[in-house]
């Protein structure tokens, strides 16, 4: 096996292991949404460390990758995908760190009315599933499975543009709970971006196996 | 629409009857820098010595098929007319040791008879070396003898030899593989100056090299061209699964 082929698996196992950190900072995350869990909030926020640390690394092993290997086709594509895949998934550990905090700050539990109409929890589950689906296609070179996460990101948008009407209806309802309200508003807005960077991952694996730019052009496909 | 300089058309070459060139179709535009790469013993040098006619010089080599320099057939033109509108530089400077270094320049005239009164060779002379950037660094010592310059020097001398019979078309066979990086580096900067006057076909076992300097990049294969296309495209998404196995270096 040359070389190059160990390092680009090393260097595979390492976003692997970030995305499967970044999925249980997004798990916890949620969790401490459900159960109202300060201290669960509190460990995400502290592990974000770990994801930081992680997004140096594989950005200092891409750039030993350019300089030492000087990788083309295939290679090439894959480092310049691991590059943005990286940040990707770092910006989604920022997400999730985001949502903790705003569970910290809550005082009150979110009720369960709350969490069930704004459709928040769902959209959680929307994001673990094209989460791990985008790590399938990564680790298997399936670009079919990443195709289908395009359509996938469409639902968490919709819930995101509804989200001002529910909060509405929901606020003429429900006065006393304007604060935990607007924090799950502040939640809803940052799941909706969770949607964005898989879908960017999604076209990174199609840009790395296929040499396909979707960029700006994936509903044309 | 660039026009075509060099085209062939099912061209075959032998070593006896070892099959070296396998029907090889390429058309070549002018003035670029064509970079061919392949492994050793992939046919890329015996295809390159074959465009001017160098093959044929090893004994029991042959050649079939059709090698066309502006449409013209070079297997039908005298072999010292060919070698004199496509001009070769080798591996290895190779100054002729006991020449100075203004007649090493001039020696394609002397040695194919024709004379010229010597203004004009100070001009072809002057011209030669500073179209290859060494006319300042050695202009003020023609007269010593060419084996006295560096490496890089000396192939740039060598470059500036074959470019004084004003070819179409300069032919490379890895000519920087026994130089120093900066020379190397020299010489490559020289080839994207010489572009714009002639065609330049450089083999290369540097990948890199090739990445940097030419416009097109062809890949031989055991003896076939298994694929040319433009140096970005080759080597950001070559279509052959052989020619990614082997810039990747996933050859085995």
């Amino acid at each position: 096996m040359a070389q190059i082929e160990n390092e680009i698996r090393q260097l595979k196992d390492e976003v692997v292991n970030m995305w499967t950190l970044v999925r249980s900072q997004l798990q916890k995350a949620k969790s401490a949404i459900l159960n109202f869990d300060k201290d669960l909030a509190r460990e995400v926020v502290v592990r974000e460390k770990r994801v930081n640390s992680y997004e140096l690394k594989i950005d200092r092993d891409c750039e030993n990758m350019f300089a030492l290997r000087t990788p083309v086709a295939i290679d090439l594509r894959f480092v310049l995908a691991i590059l943005k895949i990286n940040n990707n998934l770092e910006r989604i550990g920022d997400i999730a760190e985001g949502i903790s905090k705003l569970v910290i700050y809550s005082e009150n539990p979110f009720s369960e009315e709350l969490l069930v109409r704004s459709n928040v929890l769902d959209m959680l589950d929307v994001s673990f599933s094209i989460l791990d689906d985008a790590l399938a296609s990564f680790e298997n070179e399936n670009t079919i499975l990443a195709r289908s996460i395009f359509k996938r990101d469409e639902f968490l948008n919709e819930i995101n543009i509804g989200l001002v009407d529910f909060t509405k209806e929901y606020l003429d309802e429900h006065p006393e709970e304007i604060t935990e309200l607007l924090y799950i508003f502040s939640i809803i807005r940052k799941v909706e971006r969770i949607g964005d960077q898989v879908k960017n991952i999604a076209e990174e694996i199609i840009f790395y196996v296929e040499a396909k730019v979707l960029k700006h052009h994936y509903k044309k496909e | 629409m660039e026009s075509t300089i060099i085209k062939t058309v099912n061209y075959n070459s032998y070593f006896g009857d070892n099959h070296v060139v396998k029907s090889v179709n390429i058309e070549i535009p002018r003035n670029n820098v064509i970079a061919i790469m392949g492994p050793s013993g992939c046919g890329k040098t015996t295809f390159l010595r074959g465009i001017n006619r160098m093959h044929e010089l090893i004994p029991g080599a042959h050649a079939e098929g059709q090698v066309l320099l502006n449409g013209e057939d070079v297997m039908v033109l005298h072999p010292i007319m060919v070698r004199l509108k496509i001009g070769m530089v080798f591996q290895r400077p190779n100054p002729f040791p006991n020449l100075s270094i203004y007649d090493n320049v001039i020696a394609g005239y002397k040695l194919n008879g024709i004379k010229l009164p010597k203004a004009e060779r100070d001009q072809i002379v002057e011209e030669s070396l500073t179209k290859v950037a060494l006319w300042n660094e050695v202009k003020d010592s023609l007269n010593k003898k060419g084996t006295f310059l560096s490496g890089g020097q000396q192939q740039r001398l060598c470059i500036a030899r074959a470019v004084a019979m004003q070819p179409e078309v300069l032919l490379f066979d890895e000519p920087t593989s026994a130089l120093d990086p900066i020379s190397t580096a020299t010489v490559e900067d020289l080839f994207i100056e010489l572009k714009n006057n002639y065609t330049l076909i450089i083999v290369t076992h540097n990948m890199q090299q090739a990445a940097r300097v030419s416009n097109r990049t062809a890949f031989f294969y055991m003896g076939e061209l298994v694929e040319f296309d433009e140096t970005n495209q080759m080597f950001t998404n070559p279509k052959d699964k052989r020619t990614q196995n082997y810039i990747t270096g996933r050859f085995s």
